[in-house]
């Protein structure tokens, strides 16, 4: 399933400030999205795409909240442009996120990601969209699941 | 020719960048909070950490939700204070303050360095002509091990204040009239570089408030001219070259500049004070590493001296430091404030991120000296948070409605 939300969904949105300051990574799932919507907890399914306008993520440094989007059960996120720490957050604790600008998907459509190519396909719609690019040290960190990954692999950036 | 973003980067990175390159710099100082640093010690932990790199560079704060409102968080606090002993890593506990306002209170931040926080808001100490900027606890557990991050070298927008400061427009107004011209995505991945004879002529702490409020308008840093800094040690002054390239420069005559006010439930929704005058309030609220310094504390005091606040309206002010706070007795004016019917809570980030402390009831409106209003962000997305400067928030207080007299 593909949830589709609008622009600048903020960090206080995917997960409330009163709601992060945990080390039970269950719990934060119990609460992602839901001032939002309230639904997505009860509909969400492994494997499910997340998808946004503009600024997707914006608001605080919290890395609870692309952690709460991954243990839900959200697999990418999509978004026509992404807020700058998410984006670092979601790379390096492992969630794929594309950038498509100008992307018209809608809620109800079904798409495919292919993340080797950056390439979402609407089925509904029978397009294809591809995602800006991304630094290769971006790639390598997501390729080990995350930075502490990474760096326990390497020690040190590799760029 | 470089911004001054570049040419703090260069000398971090051991060569000359410039904006869209990716470098490797190296790191002077980093924080966490209690949000951010139980994370960032998991993280160090799953990278094969067992020693920081330095842990004299490093400080923990006990801040977001402090002191513990229940026993989880309590748990957590302990679970910081033991790797804090364990690798000894300097930790401001309890009261002491806000992350943000004791790193620059304590000397921890200098102008020309690099300070990576994990918390949104370490873009404050560019107010001190250094390049700061807020990352994830994965981010910062990296610099912990190694005192190096990797930075995509941002370009920078040029802002300039110009014109005549018009009597009781302060700091917070400066920063929500360009809220409002670049809206909340409008300085994503760039620095912001603030000039202008206005500015020169601003006090620190009013330099904090609107370096504060850069990552407000998605950028990554917000950084100061030297003019006009005075700091009380000897320091070398980072300047942007003539000719350096910007990709926007904007310039904001602020002669006919009103009071500003950011409406629910975003800080780009900025309008004139005059807009909201009139609207019921139930809660005013003063503190935040946004404005809760004594600058802001005096500015409140002058406002409330021999005045009550208005029955049926609650003011929580807490100040962003114990010294703050200090001062503020010392000086008389934390008196004032309490006989003015204020009630004054633990230095911390308490109720600007809804963790504890003040948080609103349905249907509430509060007007807030913070930086965000977003939907939920004091606890309660059933409220409505306004955000303006500390002598909107007075004057409200005082009438029960949102006004400017």
């Amino acid at each position: 399933m593909t949830f589709v939300y609008g622009d600048n969904i903020d960090t206080d949105r995917i997960i409330a400030g009163k709601y992060t300051k945990t080390l039970d990574m269950n719990s934060l799932a119990e609460h992602v999205l839901e001032d939002l919507d309230p639904n997505f907890k009860t509909q969400v399914k492994q494997g499910d795409f997340l998808v946004g306008g503009e600024n997707f993520g914006c608001g605080s440094s919290r890395e609870q909240a692309p952690i709460a989007l991954k243990l839900a059960g959200i697999s990418v996120v999509i978004a026509s442009s992404f807020a700058r720490i998410f984006f670092r957050n979601s790379i390096n604790i492992g969630l794929p996120v594309l950038e498509i600008k100008n992307h018209d998907i809608q809620s109800g459509d079904k798409i495919e990601v292919d993340l080797t190519y950056g390439e979402v396909r609407n089925l509904t719609k029978n397009k294809s969209y591809f995602s800006s690019s991304m630094p290769e040290v971006m790639i390598d960190i997501l390729n080990e699941g995350g930075l502490a990954n990474y760096l326990k692999k390497y020690g040190d950036y590799q760029l | 020719m470089q911004t001054i973003t570049e040419k703090i980067l260069s000398t971090h990175a051991g060569k000359k960048v410039y904006a869209g390159e990716l470098s490797v710099v190296r790191v002077d100082g980093i924080m966490a909070s209690d949000t951010t640093a139980p994370y960032a010690i998991k993280a160090f932990e799953a990278m094969g950490g067992v020693k920081l790199w330095d842990s004299e560079k490093c400080t923990f704060v006990i801040d977001h939700a402090s002191p513990a409102p229940n026993e989880r968080i309590a748990n957590l606090h302990k679970f910081m204070r033991d790797f804090a002993v364990e690798q000894n890593i300097r930790l401001f506990d309890v009261g002491e303050g806000i992350c943000h306002q004791l790193i620059v209170e304590r000397d921890l931040v200098r102008p020309g360095q690099i300070f990576i926080g994990a918390d949104s808001h370490t873009c404050t100490y560019g107010s001190l002509n250094a390049f700061a900027t807020g990352v994830g606890s994965s981010d910062l557990a990296a610099v912990m091990l190694t005192g190096k991050i990797w930075l995509k070298v941002p370009e920078t927008i040029k802002v300039i204040y110009t014109g005549i400061l018009p009597k009781n427009i302060v700091a917070k107004d400066l920063i929500l009239a360009l809220e409002k011209i670049l809206g909340i995505d409008g300085a994503t991945y760039q620095t912001l570089e603030f000039h202008g004879e206005i500015v020169e002529k601003l006090s620190l702490a009013s330099r904090m408030t609107m370096a504060n409020m850069a990552i407000e308008m998605g950028a990554k840093a917000g950084i100061f001219t030297p003019i006009g800094l005075e700091l009380p040690y000897a320091w070398t002054p980072t300047f942007a070259d003539e000719g350096a390239k910007y990709i926007r420069i904007i310039e904001i005559d602020v002669t006919n500049l009103q009071s500003q006010i950011a409406f629910p439930n975003s800080p780009d929704n900025v309008h004139d004070v005059q807009k909201a005058l009139g609207t019921p309030i139930q809660y005013a609220f003063i503190g935040t590493c946004t404005n809760g310094r004594l600058d802001d504390l005096h500015e409140v005091a002058d406002i409330l001296k021999n005045k009550n606040v208005a029955t049926g309206v609650r003011l929580l002010i807490a100040p962003a430091s114990k010294q703050v706070f200090i001062d503020a007795m010392n000086d008389g004016t934390a008196q004032i404030l309490m006989q003015a019917g204020a009630t004054f809570l633990p230095s911390g980030c308490g109720p600007c991120v809804g963790s504890h402390l003040g948080v609103p009831g349905d249907g509430e409106t509060v007007i807030s000296s913070g930086n965000r209003n977003f939907k939920g962000r004091m606890g309660n997305p059933n409220a409505q948070v306004y955000l303006s400067s500390p002598s909107i928030v007075a004057k409200s207080a005082l009438k029960g409605v949102i006004s400017n007299e």
